[in-house]
């Protein structure tokens, strides 16, 4: 059983460069564990049920901190920056406010103070049995506790199950899709940007894994290209309670609006599916046409064509619909 | 005229806790101190079949393994202090003590236990089918009820009984409990309207922030506990006897309590690990902590219900008859009560003309349950207030006047028994609390929409008992002319302990700087005391301080008029002296009599206690015989009645019809307390039982998987008590302060319909909102919103508990 609520010892490792923590990873591999603000290792460690025996702080690295402008009018976010910098961010708000919205709507002022953009985005799956310490598919076992007739699955998918019906609970996470940002992943063998579409990854590619990251690998830095910089955004996320709660579902927007017609849109959902769900079918419908209450409509329904609910979520069917509706209306 | 009574005033233990000197349990220390901590079942019922433990005694620092069969066994259906047959996931199973916590937990990662399944359940329905489970071999019902100990029963209704009343509604098999007073079928028939209504209520934790940790020793015979109770000592006799000791061996601290809401108002089994635990290692002192997640596990919940109701009302809005039936869940342990309160709330906030109540409380596999907060009153309020605006609006009345028509006045009587309450101003707080709010015009609003938003404007009740009686009060004067007032209340948090002491002070005309309170610790001799729970203290206290009071200013006049002449009533008192009436220059101060008292001795300073008291209150006065003039009786003041609280809640909201979300706008809470102690301890009582009442109305409830009876929320996070954003930022608090005539100063207690009136009025205008009533369960959380505007049916069964 999980939650003992009692941290056991580990080697704790304090690099400040980024070839010292790569290093160490490497040697460590699977017994090793990246350690950012903490907030989601912390829980698992505390609850003994991941147990790294080598844990490397990256909070030392000051190279991978910070908000830099860009040459070519994006931004350049290091991995470790705060979630609360990027909320008051001014550049961020100014030309890429989704994400600004996004991250300030994430957990608590506490969580957002400690909580790194690059935790949050490589944050592992939120699933209560899973938490809970389960011997699961997704902890290596060989069976899905959510997914069964009387399984507890109000929060988990609506798209993409396979064996594991988890989702993913980052509200930056479908900011950064929309935003078309590129992941800065650098490893033993160097350097590769992946776009954040393809950073996350379901069940059906590796079900212990929500990222692409390999052991050993780090996020160093989100690159945001200029291409949405200024567009007409819109972050909504709904959860039970207004702070300190996951999203039940969250709807991130970017439109390129001339008069009223949408000459271009990017949205994707969270907590949906196992990863930021890109809505490219509402992109389609709402594409080239008028900002209407019509459209908004139809883009909500377009948008949950196809879900397949489980016993407990049929609720974010509507959910999802309406969100996707307010963004083409009120953004 | 009160000179401290209805004034605000710096509580002794408030500069601790801005400070952070404060102690609670986790924060006392002693030399050599080592720690232990708990292996919880992972099952829902479990017999152990074999422990090994030599793994972890073989390792350095770890000192002993205590299990079930080394503790004081417990009459089932008590919580055991340790077992061999788990009940629930998070049963403490055996302890380990070890020089630091983590070696413990280290030490328990490597102790090899055998566990064979046994049969569980998590609904009490399921329990009640014919060939259901049992979540205890001794039976699956238990008649829980105060005032004898616990029967355990197995009952199973019949086949018959579940389909008379299909898959929606709830069955009403054999009860373990009903009463009824007049013609309710004559009344039905006779009614203009009847709603037969099926509902369920959620379990919820209690999430007190301080956890509830211990630590004790063994010293020159005596065990030394520090623990986490709301109660001090009402917590002593039964504390003792989970050690095995006599209350005269045990020295019991409790300062300072991060809260209980109830789930630590008496001893509780677990209290006593440490001590025995420190017994095995010859006395060396032990610190159990307890985490967040054990703390859902073993903290206590509040029991849930799958119940029925039927109202019958008159055309004019009367309620004429009701027939009322609930189902209890109470957890796999003796539980609490609340069942039956359910009927005693209705009866007294509606008074029906006739009304049937029934009920049982079934055993489930899920955490232990006991009071909290209003149990089975704010539970009922909240299935209930909603239905009489239910009513009101399909008899065209509004639903404040509803109220009025149905709501008691002095003359409300209570339950089956038709017992009488001491006083009752619920009519009042309604009014004054629709002036304040401005309900009118308000409610004229009430429905309009905003874009996605809905106004709504509501308002709700709450009932609970106020006070019990029969306890016994300690005041001391000293030559140094300070007045003592001993109190063995506890420290809930909530400051009454020092708000009722001051009633000693009022009667004795003390200036509150020259007043000691003295608690918190059984070696500052305390009287025996009801524990700070049952929204008792305002007044139960009030009458104890009361009357030690005044059985000093008695000794007061005696030693007067024995040293100045006169008779004792030609004396009066002021500015801490006792004089003359008619010489207002012959007396003595305090101080002097105080220091006579003990030159004369006997009754007058404690070296004759009164006979009638309680041995512990007996014991402390012999103890502090010779240190001054000494006040102590047992209440024995006259009472015709149940003492009985009430709360009137208003509150505007907006309903989002896209995202299912709630925002409250405002709230104003009006208390029938009687007369008011504190204000600023009042006002907290009134918006915060309300911000826990808004939780219990659409955040929080447990989770338990059906198939392997895991509990799907074990930390804050996932539990959702409200936080400061789901909740106005202002919000408002009044009281009626009339006083109650069976109280000395008026006062009684408050704290529980508190949050049955929040509850309550924000369920209200939900239902507003949605145009008219459709839940018949709490909480309502965004997701029933969702499904009801979008057409879809909700996910749950009607009757199906612990799931979302
Ligand atoms: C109570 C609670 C509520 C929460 N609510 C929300 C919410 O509403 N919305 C939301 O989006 N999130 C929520 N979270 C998640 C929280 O935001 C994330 O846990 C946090 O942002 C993670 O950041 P961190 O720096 O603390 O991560 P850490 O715990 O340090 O790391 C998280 C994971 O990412 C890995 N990691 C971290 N940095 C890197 C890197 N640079 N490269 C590779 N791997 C890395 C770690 O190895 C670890 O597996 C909540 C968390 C808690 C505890």
């Amino acid at each position: 059983m999980g939650t003992r609520d009692m941290m056991p010892s580990f080697e704790l490792y304090q690099p400040d460069t980024l070839e010292a923590a790569l290093d160490l990873l490497g040697r460590f591999g699977e017994d090793g564990w990246a350690l950012a603000g903490g907030n989601d290792s912390f829980d698992w460690f505390k609850d003994r049920v991941k147990r790294p025996r080598y844990v490397v702080d990256l909070t030392g690295i000051e190279a991978l901190k910070g908000i830099r402008e860009t040459a070519d009018g994006g931004v350049e976010i290091g991995a470790l920056t705060t979630l609360t910098e990027i909320e008051r961010s001014d550049v961020i708000r100014s030309r890429f406010g989704v994400l600004a919205e996004a991250a300030s709507k994430v957990a608590s002022p506490q969580i957002r103070n400690t909580g790194t953009i690059g935790g949050n985005l490589c944050q592992d799956a939120r699933c209560w049995y899973y938490r809970y310490g389960v011997h699961c598919y997704r902890a290596g076992g060989n069976t899905c506790y959510a997914d069964t007739p009387e399984g507890q699955n109000r929060e988990h998918c609506l798209w993409g199950a396979d064996r594991c019906v988890a989702v993913s609970p980052s509200d930056t996470a479908p900011a950064m899709v929309v935003l078309d940002a590129r992941m800065v992943v650098a490893g033993p063998n160097g350097e590769r940007e992946v776009p954040a579409e393809q950073f996350f990854i379901g069940p059906s590619i590796d079900i212990t894994r929500m990222t692409v990251l390999e052991p050993g690998e780090l996020l160093t830095a989100i690159r945001i290209p200029p291409s949405w910089a200024g567009a007409r955004f819109y972050f909504e996320k709904v959860a039970d309670r207004n702070v300190w709660d996951f999203p039940l579902v969250n709807i991130a927007a970017a439109m390129r609006v001339n008069g009223n017609v949408i000459e271009d849109a990017r949205f994707a959902a969270g907590a949906v599916q196992c990863t930021p769900r890109r809505l490219t079918v509402v992109e389609e419908v709402v594409r080239g046409q008028p900002r209407s209450e019509d459209l908004a409509r139809l883009a909500g329904q377009s948008a949950v064509r196809g879900a397949t609910p489980l016993n407990y979520n049929h609720f974010k069917i509507p959910l999802l619909q309406n969100l996707v509706m307010r963004a083409v209306r009120d953004a | 005229m009160a000179e401290l009574l209805g004034k605000d005033f710096v509580p002794p233990d408030v500069y601790g806790k801005v400070t952070g000197k404060a102690k609670y349990a986790e924060d006392f220390r002693a030399d050599n101190m080592c720690f232990c901590r708990l292996l919880l079942s992972p099952m829902p019922h479990a017999r152990v079949r074999n422990i090994d433990v030599s793994e972890a005694l073989k390792m350095e620092g770890v000192l002993a393994v205590l299990t079930a069969d080394e503790v004081p066994a417990q009459p089932p259906p008590a919580e055991p202090i340790l077992t061999n047959e788990p009940l629930f996931v998070g049963a403490p199973i055996l302890a380990v003590a070890a020089e630091t916590e983590q070696l413990a937990q280290d030490a328990i990662d490597r102790i090899r236990i055998d566990l064979e399944e046994l049969p569980f359940t998590v609904d009490p329905l399921e329990s009640l089918y014919p060939g259901g489970p049992d979540a205890r071999s001794e039976g699956n019902v238990v008649d829980n009820r105060l005032g004898g100990p616990p029967q355990v029963k197995r009952v199973k209704w019949t086949a018959a009984d579940f389909a008379a009343a299909g898959e929606d509604k709830l069955p009403m098999g054999e009860p373990l409990a009903e009463w009824s007073y007049g013609d309710v079928e004559g009344n039905f028939a006779k009614a203009a309207l009847v709603l037969d209504e099926t509902f369920v209520t959620a379990g919820m934790s209690h999430h007190s922030m301080e956890p509830r940790s211990a630590m004790a020793y063994w010293q020159n015979g005596k065990c030394y506990v520090y623990g986490s109770s709301q109660s001090q000592s009402f917590v002593v006799p039964d504390l003792a006897n989970y050690i095995g000791i006599p209350v005269e061996d045990l020295v019991y601290v409790a300062e300072t309590c991060g809260g209980g809401f109830g789930s630590k108002g008496t001893a509780y089994p677990l209290m006593s690990i440490p001590a025995h635990m420190s017994r095995k290692l010859n006395g060396r002192p032990v610190m159990m902590r307890i985490s967040r997640a054990e703390e859902f596990y073993l903290g206590y919940a509040r029991s849930g219900f799958q119940g029925r109701i039927k109202m019958g009302f008159s055309a004019e809005g009367r309620l004429i008859a009701v027939d009322m039936y609930v189902v209890q869940e109470s957890g796999a342990t003796v539980g609490f009560p609340d069942w039956p309160s359910s009927g005693e709330t209705v009866s007294i906030l509606y008074q029906p003309e006739a009304m049937r109540w029934r009920g049982t409380s079934v055993f489930t596999n899920t955490v232990p349950r006991t009071a909290q907060r209003g149990p089975g009153h704010n539970q009922t309020v909240s299935i209930t207030e909603p239905l009489m605006d239910k009513a009101a609006r399909a008899l065209g009345i509004d639903p404040l006047e509803i109220r009025r028509i149905n709501s008691p006045d002095m003359n409300g009587r209570i339950g089956g028994e038709r017992t009488p309450v001491t006083s009752c101003y619920i009519r009042e707080a309604l009014e004054k609390g629709a002036q304040a709010f401005n309900y009118a015009e308000r409610k004229a609003r009430s429905g309009q929409r905003n874009g996605s938003k809905v106004r709504a404007v509501a308002v709700g009740q709450g009932f609970h008992p106020a006070g019990f009686f029969g306890f016994d009060g300690i005041v001391r004067i000293t030559p140094e002319g300070k007045l003592h007032i001993h109190t063995g209340v506890g420290n809930l948090g909530t400051y009454s302990h020092t708000g009722t002491a001051r009633i000693a002070a009022e009667v004795l005309k003390m200036s509150w700087e020259n007043c000691v309170v003295e608690r918190g610790d059984t070696r500052k001799h305390l009287p025996w005391n009801i524990g700070q729970f049952g929204s008792n203290t305002s007044f139960t206290m009030a009458r104890t301080n009361y009357v030690a009071a005044m059985d000093a200013l008695a000794k007061l006049k005696e030693i007067a008029a024995m040293d100045l002449g006169g008779s004792p009533d030609d004396y009066d008192i002021g500015d801490e002296r006792v004089f003359k009436k008619d010489d207002p220059s012959t007396g003595l101060t305090y101080a002097q009599a105080a220091q006579r008292a003990i030159e004369l001795g006997g009754r007058f300073d404690g070296h004759e206690p009164p006979g009638d008291v309680n041995p512990m209150t007996r014991a402390s006065v012999l103890a502090l015989a010779g240190t001054g003039l000494i006040g102590a009786a047992r209440d024995n003041l006259p009472v015709t009645g149940q003492p009985a609280a009430f709360t009137a809640g208003f509150i505007e909201i907006e309903l989002d019809v896209e995202t299912g979300k709630v925002e409250i706008l405002d709230y104003l809470g009006v208390a029938d307390c009687g007369t008011v102690i504190h204000p600023k301890g009042l006002a907290t009582q009134v918006k915060g039982g309300a911000v826990m009442g808004f939780g219990m109305a659409v955040l929080e409830r447990h989770i338990y998987d059906p198939q392997n009876g895991l509990p799907g929320n074990v930390g804050l996070y996932q539990a959702k008590p409200p936080s400061y954003l789901d909740v106005p930022s202002v919000m408002r608090a009044d009281a009626v302060d009339l006083p109650d005539p069976q109280s000395p100063l008026g006062t009684k207690g408050i704290g529980e319909p508190v949050m049955g009136a929040g509850s309550a009025a924000l369920l209200c205008a939900i239902s507003e909102a949605l145009g008219g009533h459709v839940f018949n369960r709490i909480p309502v959380t965004p997701d029933h919103i969702v499904n009801v505007l979008s057409g879809r049916g909700q996910s749950h069964r009607p009757l199906q508990v612990n799931t979302a």
